[in-house]
C-alpha cells in the first residue's frame, strides 16, 4: 500500500492509472445504473467481447499496414458502438430472438478479435492485457480521450435524466408521452458501449461486466432514486478501483482481477448482510 | 362537440387469432365508460387500439377527432400496478412527474403539477417514499396520480382494482367516482362488482362489443355478458360503405338491435 502511495507521488504512470480508474468509475456508476435497472447486462457483456475485435483489428492495421488510425482504443470504440448498434437494431426492428442475436454478436466479436491478433506478427502478449486489463499500460496515452468520453456520458445523463428514467421504468407510458423510446434505447446502448470501452482499459474485457453491475448491485440495496444509485455506485466503484490498484501494486498482482475480487466480495457480503437483516426483521 | 373515441369497423388479431371483430363504438366527451367482459375477451386489446399502441387490421380509430398517435398527449394512461420491476429505484414523486413528460414546461412547474396530482389521490405524504415499498393499492393510486399529471382529456385505466384488497378497492373506486363529469374516463374491468358502481355506460367486450342499455343495477344478461357465459350480439348494420355483408346478417335469436 505504501509502495503504491509512493508510486503515485513519484510516477506519472501510476498517477494516471488512478485518474483513469476514477474517471472510469464515474461512467461506471451512471451507466451501470441504467444497465442494471433496464436489465441489459447481457448486452453490455456482448458488447464487451466485441471490443476484442476492435482492439485486434486496430492493432493489426497499425502493425501490418502502418496505419496510425485507428489506434487500439479508437478501434475498440468503433467495434463497441457497432455491436451496440447491431443489437439495438435487432431488438427494435426485427422479430429475431434478442438473446440469440446477443450471443452471436458476443462470439463473433471474440473470434474476429482472436483471428486478427494471431495474424499480427510479433509478440502477442497484447491478448492477455486486452482480456484482463493492464491499466498501467494504457493509462498514459488515453487520459484526454477518457476525460472527453466521461464528460459526454455525464452530460447526456444530466440532460436526459427524466426521459431515460421514464423509458427504463415504464417504456409503454413513455411512448404514450410521445418520447422516442427507440432512440433513447439506442442512446442507452451507445452510452453502454462507451463505458464498456473505458472499463475494459481498467479491468479488461472479460471482467468489464462485473465492474458494470456489482457496484450498482450494492448501491441498489440503499438507493431510493436513480440519481442516488448513480452517485453511490460511482463512489463504490472508485473506492474499489483505487483499493485494487494499490493492493495489487506491491505484490505485483494484475490490477483488474484484484479489483474484481474486491468488488465481488463486497457484493456477496452485502447480499448476505441483507439476507440476514431481512430474516431478523421477519422474525421480529 | 368532437367525439372522445370513435371506432369504425375495427378488426384486430394477433398472429392467427382474431381478437376483435367489426367493432363500432362512439363515446361522447365527459362520459364515464366501463369496459367489462371476461378475461381474454379483448378488453385490453381494445384499449391498446384506442391508445395507438396497436393498429387495427381493418377499420379506423379516432380519438378526439385525431389519430390515436396525434392524441397521445391528451390521454392519461393508468396501467396495471404489478407490471413493474419491484426493485426499480424511483421515488413516488418521480413516478408522478413522468406524467409531465412530453410537455414543454419548466421543472418547477412539473413539480407543482405532480404535487397537486398526488394530493388529488390523497397521498401527498408519500411524495418522497420509495415506490417499491408501497402497497398494491397505494401503488395504483400513485399511477392514477401520474395519469392525472398528464392533464388528460381522457383518462384510461386498465383494471385499476386488480390485485388490491377490498379496502383499497373502495378507495380507488371512490377516487374515480370523484372524477366523474370532470373528464372522459374509460375503465377496463373484469369484475361485475366494479362495473356495478359505474352503470352510466357499460361496454361489454368479448370478441365483439355491445353497449349495454343504461340500467340502475347489473341485471342477469349484463352479468352473463361480463362473465362471458353468453356471446355478445352482433353489432348493427355498420357503415354503408362497408363491402363485407354485415348489413344482411340476421342477429341471433332473442336479440334486439341496440
Amino acid at each position: 500500500m505504501t509502495d503504491f502511495l509512493h508510486a503515485v507521488m513519484t510516477s506519472a504512470l501510476a498517477r494516471n492509472a488512478v485518474i483513469i480508474g476514477l474517471l472510469a468509475s464515474v461512467a461506471c456508476g451512471i451507466v451501470g445504473t441504467y444497465v442494471v435497472t433496464r436489465r441489459i447486462s447481457y448486452i453490455a457483456a456482448s458488447v464487451a467481447h466485441c471490443v476484442l475485435a476492435g482492439l485486434g483489428a486496430a492493432r493489426y492495421v497499425n502493425v501490418v499496414h502502418g496505419w496510425t488510425f485507428p489506434n487500439p482504443v479508437q478501434g475498440a470504440l468503433i467495434a463497441a458502438l457497432l455491436a451496440a448498434g447491431v443489437i439495438g437494431w435487432v431488438s427494435l426492428r426485427t422479430r429475431e430472438r434478442e438473446d440469440t442475436a446477443i450471443g452471436a454478436v458476443w462470439a463473433i466479436g471474440m473470434a474476429v478479435g482472436i483471428l486478427f491478433i494471431y495474424q499480427t506478427p510479433g509478440y502477442n502478449q497484447d491478448l492477455m492485457s486486452y482480456l484482463f486489463g493492464n491499466i498501467l499500460l494504457v493509462s498514459n496515452r488515453y487520459l484526454y480521450l477518457t476525460l472527453a468520453l466521461d464528460v459526454f456520458i455525464v452530460a447526456v445523463a444530466a440532460i436526459f435524466y427524466y426521459q431515460l428514467q421514464a423509458v427504463c421504468f415504464d417504456e409503454e407510458f413513455a411512448r404514450l408521452r410521445n418520447l422516442r423510446v427507440g432512440l433513447y434505447y439506442l442512446l442507452l446502448l451507445a452510452l453502454t458501449a462507451i463505458t464498456v470501452v473505458l472499463l475494459s482499459m481498467v479491468v479488461g474485457i472479460v471482467l468489464v461486466i462485473a465492474l458494470l453491475t456489482l457496484p450498482t448491485g450494492i448501491a441498489g440495496r440503499f438507493a431510493r432514486s436513480m440519481g442516488q444509485m448513480m452517485m453511490l455506485s460511482c463512489l463504490i466503484c472508485a473506492v474499489f478501483t483505487v483499493l485494487g490498484l494499490s493492493l495489487s501494486y506491491g505484490p505485483d498482482l494484475p490490477a483488474g482481477p484484484t479489483i474484481i475480487v474486491l468488488t465481488g466480495a463486497a457484493y456477496l457480503l452485502s447480499a448476505a448482510g441483507c439476507y440476514a437483516w431481512g430474516k431478523r426483521i421477519r422474525r421480529g | 362537440m368532437t367525439l372522445a373515441v370513435e371506432l369504425r369497423g375495427v378488426s384486430f388479431g394477433y398472429e392467427s387469432e382474431r381478437v376483435l371483430r367489426d367493432v363500432d363504438l362512439t363515446i361522447d366527451q365527459g362520459r364515464f365508460v366501463c369496459f367489462a367482459g371476461p378475461n381474454g375477451g379483448g378488453k385490453s386489446t381494445l384499449f391498446r387500439l384506442i391508445l395507438g399502441l396497436l393498429r387495427p387490421d381493418r377499420g379506423s380509430v379516432r380519438v378526439l377527432g385525431r389519430t390515436p398517435e396525434d392524441a397521445h398527449l391528451s390521454m392519461g394512461y393508468v396501467p396495471q400496478n404489478f407490471a413493474f420491476d419491484p426493485r426499480f429505484p424511483v421515488r413516488v414523486s418521480d413516478v408522478v412527474r413522468m406524467g409531465c413528460l412530453g410537455r414543454r414546461s419548466r421543472r418547477a412547474e412539473d413539480r407543482r403539477t405532480a404535487e397537486r396530482a398526488l394530493e388529488e389521490v390523497g397521498l401527498p405524504q408519500l411524495a418522497n417514499v420509495w415506490f417499491n415499498t408501497l402497497s398494491g393499492g397505494q401503488r395504483q393510486r400513485v399511477l392514477i396520480a401520474r395519469g392525472l399529471a398528464t392533464r388528460p382529456e381522457i383518462l384510461l385505466l386498465d383494471e385499476p382494482t386488480a390485485n388490491v384488497d377490498a379496502v383499497a378497492e373502495q378507495e380507488i373506486l371512490d377516487l374515480l367516482e370523484a372524477l366523474r363529469g370532470k373528464l372522459t374516463v374509460l375503465l377496463v374491468t373484469h369484475s361485475a362488482s366494479v362495473a356495478s358502481r359505474f352503470l352510466e355506460m357499460i361496454v361489454c367486450v368479448n370478441r365483439r362489443v355491445h353497449i349495454h342499455p343504461p340500467a340502475d343495477k347489473v341485471d342477469d344478461q349484463l352479468m352473463r355478458h361480463i362473465c362471458g357465459y353468453e356471446p355478445l350480439p352482433e353489432q348493427h348494420p355498420p357503415l354503408p360503405s362497408r363491402t363485407r355483408g354485415g348489413a344482411g346478417r340476421v342477429p341471433p335469436a332473442g336479440e334486439s338491435p341496440p
